[in-house]
């Protein structure tokens, strides 16, 4: 490297380093520039056509969107309602799928990982279209526990594969030392295991709380009309036209996801996540 | 993680399967049942008898949306795979850190966003009075006059980019990260430039995990309802919003579901390079 940069003029180099950073502020400007202008129109009290911003900037809106009887009020209690409640059933379904994954030896184990790459690697709109239909003969279309159905079934996938990764890591010699000092099996995975593989079992549940919140497909087909979570409050904002109210909910659908991307770095490395998914 | 070769006593085999099972039962329930329904339904007609009308119908008012669908996907899956390669070389052979640090820092952003705000997002982006054009005008690249939105198929392909870059880009980076650097010493010792290490050196060992970030991409951008739905609902448009306009105007279950296994063929090409790899590599471990 440096032997090239000794051959190199000032001027070359300037040129290199202005051609650098105009890549890098094209770049963030492709990244930050839809969300710039998602926060515009959140505080935007009028903008029509021709003007280039806003001409007139407040909160009424957001006053509506927080007003504690509006619909949005009600879209955000429904939407961590659902999500919480489906963050309970998926775990308790996939800590003892991933304990069994992840410790013991499966004669079948292989296959069973195969099952739960399956989902994935399919688009899920006919599984939504046709969950849908079946609900609606069981009467559990439009209700709530459908919803939380729907979600708790899309977010196992993911849950399992985090878990069994959570209980693989956990030290072996440790549960050893916790039995030869007498310890049941009950007692060594409750008070040893468990505590070992929480964090990323954690990571897991925060995961499947976030898709919850987020998603939308299966919403759209299994909640309508009685089920309005966030994200198709903000879709049907959108499509009448007011894309403040839309802008605000996006805004508030933002927050966590972002959040998380920035703390997931501390239990997820790049590493590990090129590991997901194979 | 280990599976040794040797049977395991068949006392904690069964407790295992005793432990999976809740969780196999959930995806036969809501993945392997509705997708069996949807193939069925796809070759019944509204009577219940077999038939391939369905298709015959999907083919003659949609024939448009699947090569709409089919070109935008496969736009969007090249973008992501260069950009992605172009991130994770620039942060691996780059020869400024504090460039590397700021893109590093950049570029994961819209992660875990989710579709249906990524598409709000650039609703209001990509509109007439969005900040790109805005940014264009004031660049003089675009006469004020000549502004348009740009909510067809380019808005489409930009919101996928857009969501799907990081993810495939995160994948990409930590293979890249994991190759032994002494490969890239060596290429370099040899005086090999940045370009010829990348393609010669890093993206052949890096291959897989880039084919896998791209199927799951593809896969998934195959069957996202929102962005269409919300970037350009009206004809030509994707499949995905055509399988719902069936369901929601015309209770129509047949086309919809033929829809649907139209996009399941054109899924499965990617799930079998997916699922070959997954499992190649699963077998080497």
């Amino acid at each position: 490297m440096s032997a090239a940069a000794h051959g190199e003029t000032r001027a070359v180099r300037i040129g290199k380093m202005l051609l650098r950073a105009a890549l890098l502020g094209l770049f963030a400007f492709f990244i930050f520039g839809p969300l710039l202008n998602l926060l515009l129109w959140a505080f935007a009290e009028r903008w029509y056509f021709p003007n280039k911003l806003p001409s007139q900037y407040g909160f009424t809106f957001w006053e509506r969107v927080f007003n504690p009887r509006g619909n949005a009020m009600a879209s955000l209690v429904t939407s961590v309602g659902i999500a919480v409640t489906t963050v309970i059933v998926c775990l308790a379904i996939a800590v003892p799928a991933g304990l069994a994954l992840g410790r013991l030896q499966l004669r079948w184990r292989a296959a069973i990982m195969l099952v739960f790459l399956l989902p994935s690697a399919f688009p899920n709109l006919p599984v939504y279209v046709n969950i849908a239909r079946v609900f609606y003969e069981l009467k559990l279309a439009g209700t709530v526990p459908g919803v939380v159905l729907v979600h708790a079934a899309h977010g196992l996938v993911l849950a399992v594969w985090i878990s069994a990764a959570a209980f693989a890591s956990v030290d072996k010699a440790l549960e050893e030392a916790a039995r030869n000092l007498g310890a049941g099996a009950w007692r060594c995975f409750l008070t040893v295991t468990l505590p070992l593989a929480a964090p990323g079992i954690i990571a897991g549940g925060i995961f499947v709380f976030l898709e919850s919140l987020d998603e939308f497909t299966g919403t759209f087909f299994v909640g309508v009309p009685d089920v309005q979570t966030l994200p198709l409050l903000m879709f049907n904002a959108s499509m009448g036209g007011n894309y403040q109210i839309a802008s605000i909910t996006a805004l508030l659908l933002l927050v966590p996801s972002v959040g998380f991307m920035l703390l997931v770095e501390r239990f997820l490395k790049p590493n590990v996540m090129a590991t997901l998914g194979r | 993680m280990t599976s040794p070769p040797d049977q395991p006593p068949s006392r904690t085999n069964w407790a295992g399967m005793a432990l999976v099972s809740p969780a196999l039962l959930v995806i036969a329930i809501f993945f392997v049942f509705p997708l069996l329904a949807s193939v069925v339904s796809a070759f019944q007609a509204k009577t219940g008898e077999w038939t391939l009308a369905n298709f015959d119908k999907s083919f003659e008012l949609y024939s448009g949306d699947v090569g709409y669908t089919v070109v935008i996907v496969a736009i969007s899956t090249a973008v992501v795979g260069l950009l992605s390669v172009a991130i994770g070389g620039y942060l691996t052979l780059g020869t400024n850190p504090r460039a590397q640090a700021v893109l590093r820092w950049l570029y994961r952003w819209p992660l875990f966003i989710p579709f249906i705000v990524a598409g709000q997002v650039m609703r209001t982006f990509l509109a007439k009075n969005g900040l790109l054009n805005q940014l264009l005008i004031g660049s003089g690249i675009l006469e004020p006059l000549a502004a348009q939105s740009y909510l067809d198929w380019r808005g489409i392909v930009l919101a996928f980019v857009w969501k799907q870059t990081p993810f495939v880009a995160l994948m990409v980076a930590g293979a890249m990260a994991a190759i032994d650097p002494a490969h890239i010493e060596a290429a370099r010792n040899l005086g090999a430039g940045r370009l010829r290490i990348l393609f010669g050196i890093i993206i052949p060992q890096i291959r897989r995990t880039l084919m896998v970030g791209l199927v799951l991409s593809y896969v998934t951008m195959l069957s996202v309802l929102s962005v269409p739905l919300m970037i350009n609902p009206n004809s030509p448009t994707m499949m995905t919003v055509d399988v719902a306009y069936r369901i929601n105007a015309h209770g129509d279950y047949g086309v919809a579901n033929a829809l649907c296994l139209i996009s399941l063929v054109l899924a499965s090409v990617g799930a079998w390079f997916y699922l070959r790899h997954g499992v190649a590599r699963k077998g080497v471990q």
